[in-house]
């Protein structure tokens, strides 16, 4: 493998071509925020929170760095304003949709994210797509999947499939940043009598 | 009655995936075939499908709920698409729409109990000089008066 330096946040961090820009960084201990990411799992680059910003001003772009391919002397922020001011916007976005999980409420503090600007429109889902990829990639079994498009998109457990192999494995609950899927699942499971 | 006809249905698919074992690339388009030949995905033709292509059943729905091309519930002999874009909004296709679901006694998205007709609204059918424009099947009827809406339904059998 092929050795590549990049500037973030001002230190020189040496990674491996083929890299994201998230695995050099955070091989170099720095902490970048991620929802959606998962060192199992195909990069998904959903959630933005992982958002960073590269190049020299005044040519500089937000990407998310969980997706984008670090390369050799590329100039990365990772707490500049523009970043923080975003990634605010995306937390106060989040906590409307899942005001109750913590993984969210205390990175919004960390970020001083207080006022509730938003109307809570709670689906506590944030479409991750954890469960769902971790399900297909890991297990193989494809018990849960994503449907409808837009705004109405969301996770369903298939039937056929979810009743016999779900209630054994699980392993996907506790990756949900929210805590709603075991609680649908759990809901489901009561509706049906079953222990 | 639609599920007299299950076991029909499942002849229906089965001769169509026939053609395409293993073709998972090909999903969308068997999708539209069977569509377009039952006029809905019944269940176990969505089963069905994933086991012959090969694709994850949680993929089937996916796509399958993702385009309004798609149907899980029976849809009706003709469909009749109201358009309630800009221009033909502001050239009345509120009242059409109204005078659609009473004359048809349903609400768009729904389908008539004698799975006649099935009633939905688009954004635009690209023809908006024409509007109000009312699509029945895949007759375009155009420049549309309220009182034209009743005799172009009853036109149909
Ligand atoms: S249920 Fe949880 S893990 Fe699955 S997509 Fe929603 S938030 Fe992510
Ligand atoms: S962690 Fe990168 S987009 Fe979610
Ligand atoms: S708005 Fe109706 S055809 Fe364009």
């Amino acid at each position: 493998m092929e050795k590549i330096t990049l500037n973030i946040d001002g230190k020189e961090i040496t990674g491996e071509d083929g890299m994201t820009i998230l695995e050099v960084a955070r091989g170099a201990g720095i902490d970048i925020p991620t929802l959606c990411y998962h060192e199992k799992l195909e990069p998904y680059g959903v959630c933005r929170l992982c958002l960073v910003e590269i190049g020299t001003p005044p040519r500089t772009r937000l990407v998310t760095s969980c997706v984008y391919p670090a390369a050799d002397g590329l100039v990365v922020k990772t707490r500049s304003e523009r970043v923080i001011q975003t990634r605010k916007m995306l937390l106060e976005l989040l906590l409307a949709r899942a005001p109750g999980a913590k993984i969210i409420k205390d990175l919004a503090e960390e970020y001083g994210v207080t006022k509730a600007r938003l109307r809570k429109t709670a689906t506590f889902c944030i479409l991750c797509g954890l469960c769902v990829r971790y399900c297909a990639e890991i297990k193989k079994a494809d018990a849960i999947g994503f449907i409808g498009r837009g705004i109405e998109r969301e996770v369903m457990f298939i039937p056929e499939i979810a009743t016999e192999s779900c209630p054994p494995c699980r392993e996907c609950f506790p990756l949900c940043p929210t805590g709603v899927l075991e609680s649908n699942f759990r809901l489901v499971q009561s509706l049906l009598f079953k222990k | 009655m639609v599920t007299d006809n299950s076991e029909a249905d499942v002849k229906k698919i089965n001769h169509i995936l026939a053609g395409y074992k293993g073709e998972s690339n090909l999903l969308i388009q068997v999708l539209l075939e069977i569509q377009k030949e039952l006029r809905w995905l019944p269940k176990e033709g969505l089963i069905r499908i994933s086991q012959e292509l090969n694709v994850p059943l949680r993929q089937v729905y996916h796509a399958v709920t993702f385009y309004k091309a798609f149907s899980l519930v029976p849809k009706g002999k003709y469909t009749v698409t109201v358009c309630v874009g800009t221009a033909c909004h502001v050239r009345g296709s509120p009242r059409i729409l109204d005078r659609v679901e009473q004359t048809l006694g349903i609400n768009s998205g729904d389908t008539t109990p004698d799975f006649k007709f099935s009633l939905e609204t688009v954004n635009c059918l690209g023809c908006c000089a024409m509007g109000p424009v009312m699509v029945v099947g895949d007759v375009y009827h155009g420049k549309l008066s309220l009182d034209q809406v009743r005799r172009i339904l009853d036109s149909y059998d």
